[in-house]
């Protein structure tokens, strides 16, 4: 190509592909869970039997614990960014805490509905869309709470260090993508929807 | 913007010619002007360079060594010239446009006023002796099949219209700029763009898009919204895999398969309301000279209205894939006269004929399980999972058009459905052969 | 070759035995990461399913011949249609374009490979192993009637047809897991493509100097992110009702069957997008080539593209007019499915412009797509009289909209991807295709193509249903779809013409060369076919057409483009 003549002194500047595609994937993954909310909110009133959302308790503190962690995740993300990996570690076991508290009080929420009402995703219309919103969702933190073990696992063993910013922020870029969607369906499942 | 990019822009030759007219419709070519570090328009003189005398020079050079001819010879030595041939052209263009772009929003309207009055000539109406059993949407018999009609007439001149300039375009490059055998070794002038003319092929399709919308909009109205008439016959229609309940509630009528409405003129308007409901999976009413279709949906019930103005048999099918036999899920729909129809309907509400001499026939019926699935009023058959026969010989044909109405059909049918529609949802009863003659020498007695 | 590492000194075996050659040149296959294997691979298995869903198609067209014919059962048939369908949509389709896509993407742009080969081997995988999922269920699980466990729902699968009160055979389950499975792979696909476009281009080459076909499938990468899920979403909400016995389409408890038709329209409307826009995308390729003209209104074309994708996602209830949906809502779903009719009349006066005063060279690749823009225009009329809502509500599935989504899908989808397979075969082989055969392949399909489908619009104006395995023969429908079947078989004669080309070609074409087409993108600056590495060294490029600059040092086009 040394026939074209170079360009002038122009820097050549790309994204991120890592952010690219985790954007990308965010995307995704929004229309999915967009699906699941138009569907629990057209049928919200439209059960013709069974448990109403009266039953359910606002899960506030797990909600808190949710959303602390994406406070915590940004701060470990600033402790990598300057080589800080003790402090790190600490942040990123913190965000891993506050996600498992997230799902045991899932967990426990559902189980008291479970027996306690007797609502299933069987039991009526309103089972069915309430346990596959949230339990998509939980899903999603779930799979989140892998990857977060995963890096904890790395971190713990001395293989992460400032280099691996960058990957870091993008997966802390997926946690935040979970916490916003739980604003979302909290809103709708257990404000709206009540 | 820099300044590099306006000069590019303003110094090309056809910004040259257009100093003179105000306005630069032509396509931006590629030239072989010098452009680089000319200072911005408002600075100029009045009368900007044309291609220095040099460029010009050394390309009337090249002309003389075809083989080393590039393209931007091509553009410049005829540029002048075709440049100025352009702008007549444009000229004529210009009034051109203005005229056709008339001519068409006249063609539109006109056409609007008339698609209101034009009388519906029948494309493939057969005579009027014998009966029409090719459902056309062309041959419309019923006000909404009309409006229907008159419309896709209309869209077909629009849309005719646009293939034939478009296609017509596309005809002539295809045959105007093949290659040649013979031609000069050299690359065509290369076009980029034109924003004049992309701007005028965006903005006519967008004023055909408002016009088709516009007169859309109108129809689906004048049939969706239409208020019911006091006249109107209600009949409610309930779709069932795979055949037709018709329930007429002010009449107190149940049947099945083949609908019978009164026609409806001007004189006396009887429209048919019909409300659409369905017993397990969605189907579709389609009758196409009647009507466009509506889908029975399970919970969701709807609405459309139809009114024959021809008496007749009108056929038509079901129109949702709803299972195996959808293929045969027929419908004849019986347009009668205000006599017919009442007669019809008398017939109707009497309970089931009694006769003692196929009294063994009923006695099966009764024992055999039939009467789990099927009506006969007067009897005690009250099922309603399947068709109501209590007037079965006056249809003409059984399970919803896949035979006639046959003693020997009949036959086959209570034999093994399989026969006709495998997978229908009526079993085989595993009777024997006298019984089945026995009943069927019962059910032929059903007027 | 890049997929295996290098052996240990001694290790090698200098003479291997055929076998064990053959052996490793099927691992390197299996195993590999290379944008452009992976691409080859997704062709050859679109290709084949092009075939299967190819006779499929043909046995439908034997049963429907002749009215009251015995050649499939009714169960049958319904398998045959809807796995017709099914295959051609997501098993063809989806996997013809990102086969392109990953093969010409990473060479377009100048990159050594897609921004994740591993994702890349993944997506492809995933959907290959989706659809053997789907033909599994051919002999797989016990069967309805004994006719294998085929969906036999359609393939747009309406609840509560699909709820296992109606269909309790596994059909239904293999329909949604496959798809499942195989829009991850999608998925995959997608992102890789999307972060590919936006992080490795060459220096020099800004989003509008990249190719359209990049372009496009940039856009329909954007798109199928958010029209793949919606489906996903759809049939993971079927799969609860089917197995935890859930009440989304339950019509009896409050579910509703036409939320499944929202669901599903909004995935389907926007999915023929994604098919075509790739589609556009070879033919903005292939046209100016062959035009020797540069394309005619770049950023419109750019514009055009990015705003078919927005209004898709606006227009899906049109295929729900008959469905009772207020006369409001019906009004705006025509209004917006006439708006989508607007910047694709934009991309074909574009293309047109592009041949006009041009030097148009009718080999192979240009004669599929000269008959793709005529055909591409009918489609798009026939899809205006759809848009019609009253006059939807007779043509509403009737053969009618089988022949005009049969136009845009064959006419021109498919037709665009020949003229590609053509275009591209040299540079991918490094042999011609040969021309001779070409033009037969051209001229049976197209004469074939216009045979059945053109015949098809008739017999749906004269009230004939889609979905039926047969009809009355009083109806007037017998001769015509006699012709239509006729018309098939022409085509499967060209398709079987092809697949042989494409075979002998490979053994025994002319050498190809680098740039056979005298065309201007990157990929044909590298030898044919490619080495691993792509580009030994890192393109730098100047204009929308770097080799046309190369080629002509005085007139190069970044002097004149915007």
């Amino acid at each position: 190509m040394s026939t074209i003549p170079i360009f002038a002194d122009e820097s050549w500047r790309l994204p991120s592909r890592g952010r690219v595609a985790m954007f990308c994937l965010i995307i995704g993954e929004s229309a999915i869970f967009t699906i699941f909310v138009v569907a629990y909110i057209y049928y919200i009133g439209r059960s013709t039997y069974g448990p109403t959302p009266k039953i359910l308790d606002v899960p506030i503190f797990n909600t808190v614990c949710l959303l602390s962690s994406s406070l915590t995740i940004m701060l470990a993300e600033r402790e990598i960014d300057h080589g800080r990996m003790r402090s790190f570690t600490a942040w990123w076991a913190l965000t891993m805490t506050l996600g498992i508290i997230f799902i045991a009080g899932t967990a426990a929420e559902w189980r008291d509905l479970i027996y306690n009402h007797g609502l299933t995703i069987s039991t009526n219309l309103f089972g069915t869309t309430f346990y596959s919103l949230v339990g998509l969702h939980a899903t999603h933190v779930i799979v989140g709470l892998v990857m977060l073990g995963l890096v904890l696992i790395f971190t713990l063993t001395g293989h992460v260090n400032q280099s691996h910013a960058e990957r870091i922020q993008v997966l802390s870029l997926y946690w935040h993508f979970v916490d916003a969607v739980w604003v979302v369906v909290f809103t709708v499942v257990y404000i709206v929807g009540r | 913007m820099s300044p590099n990019f306006l000069a590019r822009h303003l110094y090309s030759c056809e910004k040259f010619l257009s100093e003179f007219e105000g306005l630069a419709w032509w396509p931006r070519f590629h030239h072989a002007a010098a452009w680089a570090g000319k200072e911005p328009r408002y600075n100029q003189p009045q009368r900007p360079a044309f291609p220095s005398a040099s460029v010009c020079a050394a390309a009337l050079n090249r002309r003389a060594n075809p083989s080393t001819a590039n393209t931007a010879y091509v553009r410049l030595t005829t540029l002048s010239g075709k440049l100025w041939r352009m702008q007549q052209r444009k000229n004529q263009f210009m009034s051109r446009s203005w005229l056709l772009l008339a001519a068409c929003v006249f063609l539109v309207a006109s056409s609007l006023m008339a698609a209101e009055r034009q009388p519906v000539p029948k494309i493939f109406a057969p005579s009027s002796t014998a009966p029409q059993t090719v459902p056309s949407i062309f041959a419309p018999a019923s006000t909404p099949a009309y409006e229907i009609y008159n419309l896709s007439i209309f869209v077909l001149t629009i849309t005719g219209a646009i293939f034939a300039v478009v296609g017509g375009l596309l005809l002539f490059t295809i045959i105007k700029f093949r290659a040649r055998k013979n031609d000069p070794d050299h690359e065509p002038a290369q076009v980029y763009g034109s924003t004049q003319i992309e701007l005028a092929w965006t903005v006519i399709p967008v004023l055909i898009v408002v016009v088709l919308f516009l007169t859309t909009a109108r129809i689906i109205f004048a049939i969706q919204d239409e208020p019911e008439p006091k006249s109107a016959l209600n009949v409610t229609v309930v779709g069932h895999q795979f055949w037709w309940e018709f329930r007429y509630p002010a009449l107190g009528i149940v049947t099945a398969n083949e609908l019978h409405i009164p026609v409806s003129t001007s004189q006396h308007p009887e429209p048919t309301y019909l409300r659409l409901l369905s017993a397990d999976v969605d189907h579709s009413f389609w009758v196409p000279q009647l009507g466009g279709k509506t889908d029975l949906i399970p919970n969701h019930p709807n609405q459309m209205w139809i009114d024959p103005h021809e008496p007749g048999l009108y056929l038509g099918q079901c129109a949702q894939f709803c299972g195996i036999e959808h293929a045969k899920m027929l419908i004849r729909v019986y347009a009668d006269t205000p006599d017919e129809f009442n007669a019809w309907v008398k017939n109707q509400q009497k309970p089931a004929v009694e006769d003692s001499s196929v009294a063994a026939g009923r006695v099966v019926f009764e024992t055999q399980a039939c009467t789990n699935c099927h009506t006969i009023s007067g009897t005690t058959a009250h099922g309603t999972f399947g068709p109501d026969l209590t007037h079965l010989m006056t249809r003409a044909t059984i399970a919803a058009g896949a035979a006639a109405n046959t003693p020997r059909n009949l036959y086959l049918w209570i034999q093994d459905p399989a026969n006709f529609k495998p997978g229908a949802l009526m079993p085989a009863m595993q009777l024997s052969d006298q019984q089945i003659n026995e009943l069927v020498a019962y059910l032929t007695t059903l007027h | 070759m890049a997929d295996q590492t290098l052996p240990l000194p001694g290790t090698v075996d200098l003479n291997p035995s055929r076998g064990a050659a053959f052996l490793e040149w099927l691992h390197s296959w299996v195993v590999t990461v290379d944008h452009k294997k992976l691409g080859i691979l997704y062709a050859v298995y679109a290709i084949f399913f092009l075939l299967v869903a190819g006779a499929e198609a043909m046995a439908i067209r034997i049963q429907l011949a002749i009215p009251n014919n015995h050649f499939l059962s009714p169960e049958l048939y319904n398998e045959f249609f809807t796995m017709h369908g099914t295959t051609m949509v997501f098993l063809v389709g989806m996997t013809l374009i990102f086969g392109f896509g990953n093969y010409l993407v990473p060479l377009m742009i100048g990159a050594r490979d897609m921004a994740f080969p591993r994702l890349n081997a993944f997506s492809f995988w995933m959907s290959a192993f989706g659809g053997l999922l789907l033909y599994f269920s051919f002999i797989g699980g016990f069967g309805l009637y004994g006719m294998g466990s085929a969906p036999d729902v359609s393939w747009w699968a309406y609840a509560p047809l699909t709820a296992k009160a109606f269909s309790p055979g596994h059909n239904t389950d293999y329909w949604a897991l496959a798809l499942i499975v195989m829009g991850f792979g999608t998925l995959g696909a997608a992102i890789n493509t999307l972060a590919t476009a936006f992080s490795m281009r060459c220096r020099g080459m800004t989003l509008l100097r990249m190719p359209l076909f990049v372009w496009l499938m940039v856009v329909t990468s954007s798109l199928t992110l958010i029209t793949i899920t919606p489906l996903t979403a759809a049939q993971v909400m079927l799969i609860i009702d089917r197995y935890l016995g859930g009440h989304f389409f339950d019509t009896q408890a409050g579910g509703s069957a036409t939320v499944w038709m929202h669901f599903f329209w909004i995935f389907g409307h926007p999915e023929v997008y994604v098919l075509i826009l790739p589609a556009f995308g070879i033919a903005s390729e292939v046209i100016p080539v062959f035009s020797r003209k540069a394309i005619f209104g770049y950023p419109a074309m750019v514009a055009a593209s990015v705003g078919i994708a927005f209004v898709s996602l606006s227009v899906w209830a049109h295929h729900m007019f008959t469905i009772g949906m207020t006369s409001v809502s019906n009004a705006f779903f025509a209004l917006s499915t006439m708006m989508v009719g607007i910047p694709t009349g934009i991309k074909i006066f574009n293309w047109i412009a592009t041949m006009w005063g041009g030097k148009i060279r009718f080999a192979t690749p240009m004669l599929f797509c000269t008959a793709f823009l005529f055909q591409f225009l009918c489609a798009g009329l026939t899809g205006i009289m759809l848009a019609v809502a009253p006059w939807d509500w007779q043509l509403h599935n009737s053969y009618f909209v089988i022949a005009h989504f049969h136009y845009t899908l064959t006419g021109s989808f498919v037709f665009c991807m020949f003229a590609g397979i053509y275009y591209w075969y040299p540079k991918v082989t490094g042999r011609m295709l040969s021309e001779t055969l070409g033009k037969w392949h051209f001229w049976l399909f197209f004469f074939g193509f216009h045979m059945t489908f053109d015949t098809m619009h008739f017999v749906g104006m004269l009230g004939m249903p889609r979905s039926i395995y047969t009809y009355e023969p009083d109806r007037g429908w017998s001769t015509l779809n006699m012709i239509i079947s006729v018309g098939g078989f022409i085509q499967a004669i060209a398709i079987l013409i092809m697949a042989w080309n494409l075979i002998n070609s490979y053994l025994h074409g002319a050498a190809a060369g680098n740039d056979p087409w005298d065309a201007w993108t990157l990929e044909w600056s590298t030898p044919s076919p490619p080495p691993d590495y792509n580009f030994a060294v890192d393109p730098v490029v100047r204009s929308r057409r770097p080799l046309w600059d190369i080629k002509h040092p005085n007139d190069p086009d970044w002097k004149y483009e915007q």
